[in-house]
């Protein structure tokens, strides 16, 4: 490609799209090796409906859990709206404050959940209370102008009937330079052309209102700068009789913080109420309550992998949504490597599927620790039938999973019980092993009664460990090492294997090495990099440059005819200055004074 | 016509000096007028009570809402040419950009015959604001008469006063008005002078005694005053409305509601509280103090490793640096152990919820300075919840 220009410019040349890329279907990312492709369509069917239901079992969770929250605030709007209808020829309403109705809702540290919240907030809104519900973020708004200008191209975009269609040329117009009078303007023009006769499209309940306040979410307060929100708020106060605004906070950590962002003076302007939402331990208890603590799934986590997921919810981000990833990330990854889960469904499919198990499945069946520790404990006659005889094997399978669904359903009813029973007792934590632990240590009083030794018993009876349950593999997901490679990446050390070994991600052939040598067909910058392993503390460019260029002319066998020599250095010269600014980017080495033309290393070993 | 004096009270002296000033209607006034003082101290209602009773031509701004030059500039210019034409012509949408039009236009504008013989006053309220916007706004308002060479005084209404205001590169110097504070007794009047249709000036000004001897010591700001009196009318009047006692019983009323005031100053007046909380609790008559306020929930439930950060980074804000050497030789167990595996993400969160925050320049990306931002009472809550006596490792607590 060439271009034709005096001056030396600098042309981008972009791919032309022709070939249209052609995506693998997941479906055969399922047929990995011989051993594991065994049923694989049926498996990733059966996946996929199991979290169809689990996805949708949350979503009802969360409005559920959102409802008390969702309601409460409601009640709150329509109270300030009645508010702003009131007479006020009335002797206190004209000498009081006009003060804004304010909204302080605390949600949580957990910001990755809220936008979700707030989305249904939205919609909860938009329903019962009034269209104009607009959301604003702090990066959005650095200064009043942003803030005006967001505020406004959004409460626009809320109105679409046929009326609005009229008026929108002429609010365009107005974006370049809104401010807090064209708002007022705006909102006049929108509440009288609404005939409330009219048939809507889509609000109901909200139509009824004459002239529907206007809402506005903040969605993190705390990041907003103080002077947006004094000027914000000192305007639109001015503003209320025109344009009747009322203001929600979503704030992170606790409601001092509007103390702290605005000086009496502002907030004397604001009439404030807090709403708390659910904390976020309660609602992990809610989610695994209903998503594992159940017979509707039939698929478990081992103790271990709880374990992983509880620990980063409570470790590091209190977040619903990353655990939802992770128990999604389980159960794909469950009927990925394991093949036996395809009978990893409701018991009725279950039993059917029994009968259509290849000869491979059967082998995979007896290989499983625990049904070989069953078939030990058969008699000798048994052990012979079920090692050999495929169709007695498959009948025994079936009761095998009777016994395992009848297992599950106990359990948890035992467990319930048991809960319930010392639900009264102070400091019991979450999960579900330690929680047993704790309270039957807690209830010294209760040694030598009666309940307490048949409670014993029925634990001993019903609340085996799931390892103990033949079969168990097929529903439990124990992986935990892989789960924990996928969720607590180590960015260094995949970073290390790709630049010393890159076959490990690319697989092409040449570029197998042995251990400690670089070969020539590598990328440019894995060569720099192994180079530069062997360096000390500072190294110098010029000798780096030339190590590089020596292995790499050993591995091109170029045309002579092509390029000349001079051309060539002058390649590879430019390909070794990519290959370094791409290692500084990296951050392996950055420039240094202390020597001319030596960079210093900042890591040393393999990570 | 109502008479000044009823209208604006305790302000004889500066109603008098802005009148004189004024002059007759097509004297030629001082170019530019300063009114400092604090907040409810009665500028802006004065100011638009004087000029309206006189019914004086004027156009009325408020600067916070003007964040460009422009908003400002036209808003004036279309203002004016409402008066000029409230005979109901229609009008057209001025634009101006810039200083040099504004003075232009405004010549043109004033040409009219409703506004030529007499005085047009432009009130910039919050004029404060002008000093953050464009370097040539404000000595161009304070010369706008010599400028436009038209009979115009432009008014500024600020609480800061004029020393701050006066740019380096010199200006046309205003008279300078100053609104004293308002006295116990003109609030008292003040105060007093709006009472409810269905109750006696007495009644109402011996209730204004008592609020003011309660919230005096705490508050002089005229709008909150009146506002805290309207709140807590209803709870004076109760026995009253029983029957419990007659207008009267002043120390019967005064034991009623002076507890009541005393925690109206503790929670509504902090805006702890909304006034519509207090107001319903006045009217179920439950016990105020079970009300929690705003600085109750200080309690911020945090992931255990952000603890542990938040608590390193409290140390390492108020610790002297060469101080790490003697408490931290011997690591404590539990910092040494956590593998903060997601160390970046936690810093990038706990800004967000501005627990830290980012000292030193902006573009020093390659060592990006952090400082926490927490209480000691706050940090010293979570210390607690993770079983880390954090007074152990403050150098200020040796």
């Amino acid at each position: 490609m060439a271009t034709s220009s005096v001056s030396k410019g600098c042309f981008v040349f972009k791919p032309n799209f022709k070939k249209r890329k052609i995506s693998v279907p997941v479906e055969d990312y399922f047929n990995k090796g011989k051993n594991e492709s065994e049923d694989s369509k049926l498996r990733f069917e059966t996946y996929q409906l199991i979290w169809q239901q689990m996805k949708s079992e949350t979503e009802q969770l969360q409005e559920e859990l959102n409802k008390n929250l969702f309601d409460s605030l409601i009640e709150f709007l329509q109270k300030s709206y009645s508010g702003f209808q009131k007479n006020s020829k009335d002797w206190g309403c004209q000498i009081k404050l006009r003060e804004i109705p304010t909204a302080a809702l605390i949600l949580g540290v957990n910001v990755t959940d809220h936008d979700l919240t707030f989305r249904s907030l939205t919609e909860a809104l938009q329903n019962n209370v009034t269209p104009y519900v607009v959301s604003l973020q702090a990066k959005d708004c650095p200064d009043i102008k942003h803030f005006l200008q967001k505020l406004a191209s959004q409460l626009t975009g809320c109105c679409v009937d046929e009326e609005s269609k009229e008026g929108s040329t002429q609010v365009a117009q107005k974006k370049t330079h809104c401010s807090m009078d064209s708002l007022s303007s705006w909102y006049m023009n929108i509440t009288q052309k609404t005939d409330p006769k009219m048939p809507r499209k889509k609000r109901t309940s909200s139509s009824q209102w004459q002239s529907p306040p206007v809402v506005l979410i903040l969605k993190d307060m705390e990041s907003f700068t103080t002077k947006v929100l004094q000027d914000f708020i000192i305007m639109s106060s001015q503003h209320l009789h025109e344009f009747p605004l009322i203001l929600i906070f979503g704030i992170a950590t606790s409601p001092v913080i509007i103390h702290r962002l605005l000086p009496h003076a502002v907030s004397s302007l604001l009439c404030i109420e807090l709403f708390q939402s659910l904390s976020c331990k309660d609602h992990l208890t809610t989610v695994l309550d209903k998503l594992l603590l159940t017979t509707q799934f039939p698929f478990k986590l081992s103790e271990k992998v709880l374990q992983i997921l509880t620990n980063i919810f409570l470790y590091h981000d209190f977040s619903i949504q990353n655990f939802i990833k992770g128990l999604q990330l389980s159960l794909l990854e469950h009927f990925y490597s394991q093949p036996l889960s395809v009978l990893c469904c409701n018991l009725p499919e279950a039993k059917r599927r029994i009968n259509f198990l290849s000869d491979n499945q059967c082998e995979n069946i007896r290989r499983l620790p625990s049904f070989r520790r069953y078939v030990e404990k058969q008699a000798s006659e048994k052990q012979v039938a079920l090692l050999t005889d495929e169709r007695f094997l498959k009948e025994e399978i079936q009761s095998l999973l009777e016994n395992l669904h009848a297992y599950h359903s106990n359990y948890f009813l035992v467990l319930r019980c048991l809960h319930q029973f010392t639900s009264s007792l102070p400091k019991y934590p979450l999960g579900r092993q330690i929680r047993e632990l704790y309270c039957t240590c807690l209830e010294k009083n209760i040694w030598d009664s009666e309940e307490y030794v048949s409670a014993l018993q029925l634990l001993r009876d019903y609340l085996l460990p799931p390892e103990t349950q033949p079969l168990h593999e097929v529903v439990y997901f124990s992986a935990a090492h892989t789960l924990r490679e996928h969720l607590n990446a180590a960015p260094r050390i995949a970073l290390h294997t790709a630049l010393n070994n890159p076959y490990y991600y690319l697989k092409n052939e040449a570029l197998k090495s042995e251990e400690g040598c670089i070969p020539n067909v590598a990328p440019d910058i894995c060569i720099a990099y192994k180079l530069h392993l062997e360096c000390s503390r500072l190294i110098n460019l010029v000798d780096w440059s030339e190590a590089f260029a020596t292995v790499v002319t050993a591995a091109e066998k170029m045309d002579a005819n092509f390029i000349t020599s001079e051309e060539r250095n002058e390649i590879i010269h430019a390909r070794f200055i990519r290959a370094v600014s791409e290692l500084e980017l990296l951050g392996f080495i950055k420039p240094t004074k202390q020597k001319t033309d030596h960079v210093a290393r900042l890591t040393w070993g393999g990570c | 016509m109502p008479h000044l004096e009823n209208v604006v009270l305790c302000r004889e002296s500066q109603v008098s000096i802005l009148q004189s000033l004024f002059g007759e209607r097509h004297h030629f006034s001082f170019p530019s007028i300063f009114i400092y003082g604090h907040t409810a101290s009665g500028k802006t209602y004065v100011t638009q009570t004087l000029l309206k009773t006189l019914e004086l031509p004027h156009v009325f701004m408020n600067c916070v809402e003007c964040f460009t030059s422009r908003l400002l500039l036209e808003q004036i210019l279309n203002k004016l040419n409402h008066l000029r034409s409230s005979e109901g012509g229609c009008s057209t949408h001025i634009t101006c950009e810039t200083f040099n039009d504004f003075v232009r236009l405004f010549k043109q504008i004033t040409k009219a015959e409703s506004l030529k013989d007499q005085t047009v006053y432009i009130v910039l309220d919050k004029a404060e604001y002008l000093r953050d916007m464009e370097a040539n706004l404000l000595p161009g308002f304070l010369r706008l008469q010599e400028l436009t060479d038209r009979n115009v005084t432009v008014l500024f209404l600020s609480e800061i006063v004029w020393e701050k205001f006066r740019p380096n590169t010199g200006c046309f110097e205003p008279f300078v008005l100053y609104f004293p504070d308002y006295s116990i007794g003109n609030l008292q009047k003040i105060l007093s002078h709006d009472h409810p249709p269905e109750y006696s000036a007495d009644f109402y000004a011996a209730y204004i005694n008592i609020l003011l001897g309660v919230f005096y010591t705490v508050c002089r700001d005229l709008k909150e005053l009146r506002h805290l009196a309207v709140l807590n009318f209803p709870k004076y009047c109760e026995p009253v409305v029983k029957g419990e006692a007659n207008e009267r019983d002043t120390r019967k009323l005064w034991r009623n509601i002076e507890p009541h005031l005393k925690r109206a100053m503790q929670t509504v007046y902090l805006r702890e509280i909304s006034s519509s909380q207090w107001e319903k609790v006045q009217k179920d008559d439950t016990d105020p103090a079970q009300l929690k306020g705003l600085s109750a929930y200080t309690h911020v439930e945090l992931p255990y490793y952000s603890k542990f950060i938040l608590i390193a980074a409290y140390l390492a804000s108020y610790n002297p640096a060469r101080t790490d050497k003697r408490f931290f030789l011997k690591h404590h167990g539990k910092i040494k152990k956590t593998s903060f595996l997601k160390k970046h993400e936690k810093i990038t969160s706990l800004v967000t919820l501005q627990l830290l925050t980012l000292v030193g320049h902006d573009d020093q990306l390659d060592g990006p300075k952090y400082k926490c931002t927490v209480s000691l009472d706050f940090i010293r809550a979570i210390a607690r919840t993770v079983n880390f006596d954090i007074i152990k490792y403050l150098y200020d607590f040796l």
